[in-house]
């Protein structure tokens, strides 16, 4: 079992803009310095990386740019922003198993000044897109908004649901200076009013379009009680691909709701001394707002079809049932495929956030979900 | 191979699996993968069942008849081509051979118009659940989708 052997001892962050003028790889090393700093450990000494797909700037790349030793384990995780945790889960593992005794995971992005990924048309995208793209379903919004309306039909959910979710992470971002929101309030009626993107999704339930980079440290336990900051551990980790899952366009399968989050969920909890009701904050991927209901299902935090009414009455505020995404979160922090959420919960479990839960002492932080996803439970 | 078609939509680039769906659209006909051994539709297709692990298959040919099981309204920013045409509804529509057989497509209001435009559909005439009837549109000489009418439109 990994259950608190490891711990993140290390945070980095770059700034969040619509646009940055370096380099993704230069935001790579500045977040990945960022973070060695923090903890108080030199790069000469990280010897694992971990990064997910999507990312411009490969192992051989960061390594020679920071300066790391000998690195004796490297690993992409697949699938975008669902690899986000397995990154820690990854390193964690490899901590833990004597592979490694410093690893680094990051992400760096430039989706604020870069193209979107789906306006390539000269490239063939994954399998399913014969299938799904010809026929105008081109974006990720348009994928997940088949999927909301359908959960919508089903278990009665409706915009104000919808809403609840956006609100939660603005009100968040509001408190946060670093997050690209910070100064932008949202209203109901503006929320209501905004234009549609993909029909039952307006503007507001999408993410943001960031350029960013960001960084987490892990090591071992025992070294993690003489770095610099107080250790934040490694309770248990998994990642999810289910049984006939198709990613984010899953229309072929029994129940093409219940995504990869259940997956996780059984082994995240499988491995823990603590449940769903014992969380005290949670990060919570959210490019798209249909992706929190989902995900308090798929975690346990209510039952099927109950994700939406869960959202109601403040729950996910700070002092409700579930703070979410206590930074902003992609919504309204930052869209750096989910890292943000990584360090949010190391943030919570310091005790610095900006949108401190009092005494946080356990925080679940999750990674994309609809694509093969990851999760990590984190403690002090 | 081109990419897009001539007004620049995305054409479909079939894989291996996939290219038999691809030569009966062109012929007319709606097939969908089935194991040769234990009979079980699956789709996307692939190379072997999933159920029994046969590689032999067979397309087995459908009604065409469906229901809508979900749909969008997409709006821009989109490619060129698409946001000339929107807003459109696009459907997942699931199979009455089996229902977890489902097929992304456009709408068209009518059997007999199956080129009608993406947009001549109006979005409040769709409900999930409603009866729909799969059409052949000639995109390209060498390629044809799959769209659904509106049954009783």
């Amino acid at each position: 079992m990994l259950r608190d052997r490891t711990a993140i001892v290390g945070i980095g962050q770059t700034r969040f803009a619509k646009h940055l003028e370096e380099s993704e790889k230069a935001l790579a090393c500045r977040a990945v310095l960022a973070a060695l700093d923090d903890a108080g450990i030199e790069p000469h000494e990280v010897d694992a990386l971990a990064s997910y797909t999507m990312e411009e700037t490969d192992e051989v790349e960061l390594a020679k740019a920071i300066g790391a030793g000998d690195v004796t384990f490297f690993s992409r995780i697949g699938f975008g922003g669902g690899g986000s945790c397995a990154t820690v889960a990854h390193l964690a593992m490899a901590v833990a198993t004597g592979q490694a005794s410093v690893g680094v995971a990051w992400r760096s992005r430039k989706r604020g000044s870069g193209k979107r990924p789906w306006t390539n048309t000269t490239q063939q995208l994954p399998t399913p897109a014969q299938w799904t793209r010809p026929f105008g379903l081109l974006r990720p919004a348009d994928e997940i908004a088949m999927l909301a309306r359908r959960y919508m039909h089903e278990y009665g959910a409706t915009r104000d649901h919808l809403f609840n979710v956006a609100l939660a992470c603005r009100n968040r971002a509001n408190q946060n200076p670093d997050a690209i929101m910070y100064d932008r309030p949202l209203t109901r009626e503006l929320y209501m009013d905004a234009r549609w993107i993909s029909e039952p999704l307006c503007l507001y339930d999408n993410c943001l379009e960031t350029d960013g980079a960001l960084a987490c440290v892990v090591v071992s336990a025992e070294r993690a009680r003489d770095c610099r900051q107080r250790p934040v551990y490694i309770h248990s980790v998994a990642q999810g691909l289910p049984a006939q899952h198709h990613g984010m366009v899953n229309y072929w399968n029994d129940d093409p709701l219940t995504g990869p989050a259940w997956t996780a969920a059984r082994q995240l909890w499988k491995t823990a001394d603590f449940g769903p009701g014992d969380v005290d904050v949670a990060q919570i991927y959210d490019a798209f707002t249909p992706l929190i209901p989902l995900s308090l299902e798929g975690y346990g935090f209510c039952g099927r079809g109950e994700g939406a009414a869960f959202t109601e009455g403040g729950a996910l505020e700070l002092g409700g049932r579930l703070p979410i995404n206590t930074g902003g979160g992609g919504l309204s922090e930052g869209y750096v495929h989910g890292f943000n959420l990584i360090n949010e919960g190391v943030k919570q479990l310091r005790g610095i956030s900006t949108a401190q839960v009092p005494d946080a002492a356990t925080c679940l932080v999750t990674a994309g979900e609809g694509v093969p996803t990851s999760a990590v439970l984190l403690r002090v | 191979m081109d990419t897009l078609t001539a007004e620049g939509l995305l054409l479909p680039w079939p894989d291996d699996d996939g290219e038999p769906f691809w030569a009966y659209a062109r012929q007319g006909e709606l097939r969908v993968q089935a194991c040769a051994e234990c009979g079980r539709l699956r789709f996307p297709p692939r190379p072997c069942c999933p159920h029994c692990g046969s590689f032999t298959d067979e397309w087995q040919l459908m009604s065409g008849r469906g229901r809508l099981w979900s749909y969008v309204v997409a709006h821009p920013p989109l490619l060129p081509a698409y946001a000339e045409r929107a807003p459109y509804p696009v459907a997942v529509v699931e199979l009455e051979e089996d229902p977890h057989i489902r097929l992304v497509g456009t709408l068209t209001g009518s059997v007999r118009r199956p080129n009608a435009p993406w947009n001549s559909v109006p979005p409040q005439r769709l409900r999930i659940g409603a009866p729909v009837q799969a059409v052949f549109q000639a995109v390209t000489p060498e390629v044809t989708v799959v769209r659904w009418a509106l049954c009783g439109g």
